[in-house]
């Protein structure tokens, strides 16, 4: 058997994760947070003076925006939908009863209006839309969200719950494009200044079953998706940190999402994975921020 | 097969014009098919011609014209003679 401790086991002995019995959920503690909050602030410095509009949703989509946003279509796997107790006393009383004999006391949960946000950007796209015609210069928004994934896993980089700060760009193809390009160069960078190995690849999503599998050639053949991956559970499967993602007219279409001269809207996002970027950070620098090396630490702390 | 495989088409592919003004050789991309659609049309194909698409097909290129799409389906039916 192998007797070296799991990264998943390091970062809970070293107490920065807490476990909860579920794979994948896990507690932070006081330093993973620090991390988290200065990465988040990170990001700010290197988009905040292009003027986004900041926008935060608690982590919940409707479920009519759900089921309209297509993504049962493509993930059918990973969605999480809110349940609740919609039962009389009787129900009620069966429950507990379940509950007491350790049977499947599930039965009479019935699904609520709320759907687990399962990107960031998934909330921004119909609410924007309900404002009307893009305006000349299309959107830029600023969004961080807890997500859900239901996918257990064992890695730490592989959360069920986990946070996602983005920046969506919707408007003209070019403007789209060009805002895919800019932040291609500034993440890379961005990784660069905390001293973090990576490389940039082309990538696809986790598309179902095997219509799937057309799909996820369709988005590499055409580029529409890259991931700056850095190295964190092992070098031969990095993990991707960030995302750069081009949307082409998926959402403009679905949202009816267009510019005054009625051409449908593209959309673009850039996504950081706020616990794997500092999962990335803990893995190549240690448990203690404080004994980070000085530059990074001045990058994350400029003020400290 | 050429008109059920362009009856397919017009039903499942969304596309910008009817498919029997497409040319064999025509790129189904240009003329409006999008990612969405292809599994619509896998599905369809599947059903109207008693095939299966193996792993190794399932690509972008596949779906990429009529011609492509006619070459795949006779060579699944001859393989599952």
């Amino acid at each position: 058997m192998d007797a070296t401790p799991s990264y998943l086991e390091q970062l809970i002995a070293g107490g920065l994760l807490l476990p909860t019995g579920v794979a994948g959920l896990y507690g932070r503690s006081q330093i993973f947070e620090r991390v988290v909050e200065a990465i988040d602030a990170l990001v700010t410095r290197t988009g905040g003076g292009d003027g986004a509009e900041v926008l935060r949703f608690p982590p919940g989509l409707s479920r009519r925006d759900f089921e309209d946003s297509e993504y049962l279509k493509s993930f059918p796997q990973l969605a999480g939908t809110v349940h609740s107790f919609c039962g009389d006393e009787r129900a009620h009383r069966e429950v507990l009863r379940c509950i007491e004999v350790g049977e499947d006391w599930t039965r009479d949960q019935a699904a609520t209006d709320i759907v687990l946000t399962p990107a960031a950007c998934y909330p921004v796209y119909p609410v924007l839309a309900r404002r009307g015609a893009l305006p000349e210069a299309g959107y830029l928004i600023d969004v961080q969200s807890y997500c859900f994934r239901h996918e257990p896993s064992l890695e730490p980089t592989r959360m069920q719950m986990f946070r996602m700060r983005e920046y969506v760009r919707i408007g003209t193809p070019e403007q789209v494009t060009g805002f895919r390009a800019l932040w291609l160069e500034r993440g890379e960078a961005l990784v660069r200044t905390l001293a973090l190995p990576h490389i940039v690849d082309v990538a696809n999503d986790p598309f179902f079953g095997r219509a799937g599998r057309v799909l996820a050639d369709s988005q590499r053949v055409q580029k529409l998706k890259f991931e700056l991956l850095i190295p964190v559970n092992s070098t031969a499967q990095p993990t991707a940190c960030l995302s750069f993602n081009y949307h082409m007219d998926h959402f403009g279409q679905i949202w009816k999402l267009a510019g005054r001269d009625g051409a449908t809207a593209h959309t673009a996002c850039v996504g950081f994975g706020l616990e794997r970027t500092a999962l990335a950070l803990f893995r190549h620098h240690g448990f203690e921020p404080a004994h980070w090396p000085s530059p990074v630490q001045s990058v994350l702390w400029p003020s400290a | 097969m050429e008109v059920d495989l362009r009856a397919t088409l017009d039903r499942h592919g969304r596309l910008d014009v009817p498919a029997a003004t497409l040319a064999d050789d025509a790129d189904l991309y240009a003329a409006g098919l999008d990612s969405l659609a292809i599994v619509n049309i896998m599905l369809a194909i599947e059903e109207t011609f008693q095939v299966e698409f193996p792993d190794s097909l399932l690509s972008r290129q596949s779906f990429s014209s009529i011609a492509s799409l006619e070459r795949i389906i006779r060579q699944l039916q001859s393989e599952s003679v």
